[in-house]
């Protein structure tokens, strides 16, 4: 079985969705218990990837291999290693949450729903796994599918127009990186994603490749400036559409930078860092100050995570001028530190879409303005949202200090005056955050209905308490994840500084 | 080759599907007379006996040594074979669904069933003809068969306009693809392929003599283009889609493509082969165009048949993309995106049909509007088959963009791949104007369907096809690669 382990894990999900969309709506029930048993089924199996794991090698793990089109070399080929188990693990763990915060709310079509997420599931998982090219951009676009749904069964009212620009948009983006797969296959006879790495790409090829991966994965993360669709889907997606868009869809675009962009084309990459960390530094810092202007509660925290994910960016290409001879120490700390906060972002932004969800449900306003005064009515809710808030803001102790710390110190080794932009974040991410909790949470009651909303029932106290879990552990004590991807990072690390010239 | 101008009739049977379909629509058509009204469905229950017995006559000639017979007129070879048993599935496909739009629609006839035969007559023909006459022949069986078949609802003068113009245009195209093979007659002194390319390989292509043979060439490429609707010879199809009763675009919409490849196939690679480069670059020019406006114009329609017309009109400019590469695996691209092609297809004309009821034609993008709440399972095969159109994986159509642009890219061209890739995402937005209206909007009448079972059987094991084939697409890659 252990051969299999992440076979099963791409189509347990994948087999159930189809099952429980078999099962119809009709049996919602018996949908739901299965979906949700199903996805904590999954999730404890996807610990003993964990526990398992090796982390003295940074070679490929839990590897599977079977010819798949063989006309192209293609191959069923997947494994895991430092970078790619802990999403794996982050994705089977945030659709537990997702599929039990649905469990009242979604009334149309509950049994669809549930099976979108659970194939969802599968085909991201199918992503983080894949170790053939081909492979990868088939769970890459399909996972696409499962969201275009979400979005425009259960979104709100401008749904359909959120939902359209979010596939077209990613698609867009990815079929440049198609052509250049396939370019490499050309050239080099196969589809494994391991042989392009050691595949010799010349300057010129380098760049155009790395700007059609750019293409795709920017797109994916968002960076600036091609973001706008993010708080579009994320403003009409259902609650747990947004919590998995912005904890796992938003990871694929870094996973893509950390197993594509760096490995296969390391010259261009350092080429182009400047460029790159420029825009991620627009992303954090500008955002962050169009975040603050916010009155949509989901659109701020969707402009929020975009602000947060250039630091993924920033940390990954911030190597290139934190290398010194001699000294990795500073890029290992940037790439590191991309990896712990697209782990953290990955529980803060579920917590606090889940957050804004609780509201949601209440009193169907996203609007700050509608709410005031919330702590009067849900004491125990307030407690847990000022807790996100605070990690949202990257208060140390909580997971979201450790990966902006990281980067940070990483940055300051390559460019003092980069690092204070990059810090800037931690001023202008309190000021939306906190600002948002005061007028939402504390203050007068304004509005009248605000005084009749019901506290968490114990299905929210649940699922915000394991978050809160996470989100503290993470803060306190990230050494075990990050031992878990240190030798990976640091294989990374010295392919990203082998020039392939 | 001794004989070569004889009549030798111990090769007949490798003619035996053609000849005994021909004695099968004799047969159905005399039949279909003497029969009285309550057992008009029997013409219906021969067709598709024909149909299967002349498929498994095909079938049973995969793999034979190929062989020419008839004067060098007729070849049998693996390709004829596989594309005869294809075209023959497909239409068995395509008339269980146009038994259902017929009944519904009051045009259950005895001769629609013998002029498909007839048109598969001329395919078959089409796809074994080894000469520029018995090509022609062929092509002209199906056309004048398509024409009548268009025609049939006569009471509606939409199709009577649609079958006019089709004949109006296909009629100069067969002129011009006419007026290309005498010129190439009168420079190779032959009709017939072999002595086509045997010319074509030893003469001096730069020469001024051989100039002739360039100036037949355009008209054959121009003729063959008509026949695919390819731009700018497109403009008879959407017109001629949205007029034609539901189950003729059907049936046109798919069928005759395969036989139009096939003859693609022998003039220009199996005869003119030599002259690649020449024809190559004018296909370059009407894939682009083709992709193009398909993917662009699309974006307007609010009719499905025309949306679909202009869909073809993108998947045709990616068939030709295939023959630009000028090698073998290039080719088997080519094919394979014609079988994927014809699969969706029949699944996407056959869901619209599916809608249709007495006095209504399902044939707006708003009729699916809430589809996902009447019927599920049909609404998610629709959205297979609009995003495996649409090139997404792991659907099939994603493996047929995918091949073609394997080879392009291999065979130097990667520009022309990305503005390949940026047009199959335009035109994903139009197919998502029809998942959007199945999914996102609410129904504003009733669709219930009302469909045989027969029918929504296989065109849901159609429309799963497309899944399936996509995940285990192996077996069909080889096989068209194997063709050539």
């Amino acid at each position: 079985m252990d051969n299999s382990l992440l076979s099963l894990l791409i189509w347990l999900p994948i087999f159930g969705g189809a099952l429980v969309i078999w099962l119809g709506n009709e049996r919602a029930n018996t949908a739901r218990w299965l979906s949700v048993a199903l996805s904590i089924v999954v999730f404890i199996m996807s610990l003993s990837l964990f526990t398992e794991f090796d982390s003295s090698t940074h070679l490929m793990q839990f590897e599977e291999k079977a010819s798949w089109i063989s006309q192209f070399d293609v191959y069923y080929h997947i494994g895991v290693d430092g970078i790619s188990m802990p999403l794996i693990i982050l994705t089977t763990f945030s659709s537990i949450l997702v599929l039990i915060a649905g469990w009242e709310v979604i009334q149309n079509r509950p049994a669809h729903y549930m099976a979108a997420f659970l194939i969802m599931e599968g085909l991201i998982i199918g992503v983080f796994s894949a170790l053939d090219a081909i492979l990868f951009y088939a769970f890459w676009e399909a996972s696409l599918i499962p969201m275009l749904l979400i979005i425009g069964v259960w979104g709100g009212d401008n749904r359909v127009y959120a939902a359209i620009k979010f596939f077209l948009y990613t698609f867009l983006g990815s079929v440049f990186m198609l052509v250049s797969l396939i370019y490499m296959y050309n050239k080099g006879g196969s589809f494994s994603i391991l042989d392009m790495h050691n595949l010799s790409l010349s300057a010129t090829e380098q760049a155009w490749i790395f700007w059609a991966f750019f293409m795709a994965f920017a797109v994916k993360v968002p960076m600036f400036p091609v973001h706008t669709w993010l708080p579009d889907a994320h403003v009409q997606a259902p609650t747990g559409g947004s919590v998995i868009l912005a904890a796992i869809m938003l990871k694929m675009g870094g996973y893509g930078f950390f197993r594509f962009s760096l490995p296969i084309t390391p010259d261009a990459s350092l080429e182009f860092s400047e460029i790159v960390i420029i825009l991620s530094l627009i992303a954090i810092v500008y955002i962050g100050f169009v975040a603050l202007v916010q009155r949509d509660m989901k659109k701020l925290i969707a402009y929020s995570s975009i602000s947060h994910m250039g630091f993924v960016t920033l940390g990954v290409f911030a190597l290139f001028l934190a290398y010194t001879p001699g000294t990795a120490e500073g890029a290992l700390l940037g790439l590191e530190g991309a990896m712990i906060q697209m782990i953290s972002h990955g529980f803060i932004s579920a917590a606090m879409f889940l957050v804004v969800g609780v509201l949601y449900d209440r009193l169907h306003s996203r609007e700050i303005s509608t709410y005031g005064g919330v702590i009067n009515s849900m004491p125990k809710f307030t407690g847990f949202a000022v807790l996100f808030a605070m990690a949202n803001a990257g208060l140390p102790g909580t997971s979201g200090f450790v990966g902006e710390f990281m980067v940070i110190l990483g940055v300051m080794q390559a460019n003092i005056w980069y690092a204070v932009l990059a810090g800037t974040t931690l001023i202008v991410g309190a000021a939306y955050t906190l600002w948002m909790v005061k007028r939402v949470f504390w203050g007068e009651v304004t509005n009248p209905a605000v005084s009749t909303l019901s506290d968490i029932n114990a299905r929210e106290f649940g699922i915000l308490t394991i978050l809160a879990v996470a989100v503290v552990a993470m803060g306190l004590y990230p050494q075990p994840v990050i031992d878990v991807m240190h030798v990976s990072i640091e294989h990374l690390l010295n392919q990203a500084l082998t020039s392939k010239l | 080759m001794n004989n070569m101008y004889t009549f030798d009739t111990s090769t007949l049977w490798a003619a035996l599907p053609e000849i005994f379909l021909l004695s099968a629509i004799v047969v159905v058509l005399l039949l279909d007379l003497f029969l009285t009204k309550p057992f008009k469905q029997a013409t219906y229950y021969l067709t598709q006996i024909s149909l299967f017995i002349t498929g498994v006559m095909a079938f049973n000639l995969i793999n034979q040594p190929q062989i020419i017979i008839f004067s060098s007129s007729f070849i049998l070879d693996n390709m004829a074979s596989v594309f005869k048993v294809f075209m023959i599935g497909s239409t068995m496909v395509a008339m269980v669904y146009t038994r259902h739009y017929l009944t519904q629609h009051a045009l259950f006839r005895g001769e629609y069933f013998v002029l498909v035969l007839l048109s598969v007559l001329g395919m078959m023909v089409m796809v074994s003809g080894y000469s520029l006459l018995t090509l022609y022949l062929g092509l002209e069986i199906l056309s004048l068969s398509l024409y009548t078949l268009i025609a049939i609802a006569r009471e509606r003068a939409g199709a009577i306009e649609a079958a006019l113009k089709y004949f109006v245009l296909g009629a100069i195209a067969s002129g011009l693809l006419l007026y290309g093979m005498s010129m190439i007659y009168g420079i190779s002194g032959s009709i017939n392929i072999i002595d086509i390319a045997n010319f074509a390989a030893n003469a001096d292509l730069a020469s001024r003599e051989t100039l002739i043979l360039n100036f037949g060439l355009v008209f054959l490429v121009i003729g063959i283009a008509f026949k695919l609707g390819a731009v700018p010879f497109h403009m008879w199809v959407p017109d001629v889609y949205e007029g034609a009763p539901t189950s003729v675009t059907l049936f046109l919409s798919t069928v005759p493509k395969v036989a139009a490849v096939a003859m693609l196939v022998r003039i220009l690679v199996d005869g003119l082969g030599a002259m690649h480069a020449y024809w190559a670059d004018l296909f370059m020019v009407l894939a682009v165009l083709s992709i193009a406006l398909g993917s662009v114009v699309a974006l307007m329609q609010t009719n499905i048949k025309r949306l679909l017309a202009y869909s073809t009109i993108s998947h045709v400019g990616f068939i030709m993309l295939g023959f630009v590469t000028g090698v073998i695996s290039g080719y088997g691209a080519a094919v394979f995106y014609v079988f994927v092609y014809i699969l969706m297809s029949l699944a996407a004309f056959g869901i619209v049909i599916l809608l249709n009821k007495k006095g209504f034609e399902a044939d707006q993008i708003s009729d699916f509007k809430g589809l996902s709440n009447y019927s599920p399972w049909f609404a998610l095969m629709m959205l297979v088959v609009m995003l495996s159109m649409a090139g997404v994986p792991p659907f099939i159509g994603f493996y047929a963009k995918f091949f073609i642009l394997q080879q392009v890219i291999s065979a130097g061209f990667i520009t022309l791949a990305v503005v390949a890739v940026i047009f199959a995402v335009i035109s994903a937005y139009y197919y998502l104007q029809i998942i959007k209206s199945m999914y996102f909007e609410e129904a504003d009448k009733d669709i219930t369907i009302t469909a045989p079972m027969s029918m929504q059987l296989v065109l849901s094991i159609n429309a799963v096809l497309i899944l399936v084939v996509g995940i285990f697409p192996d077996f069909w890659i080889k096989l068209s690669l194997s063709l050539f």
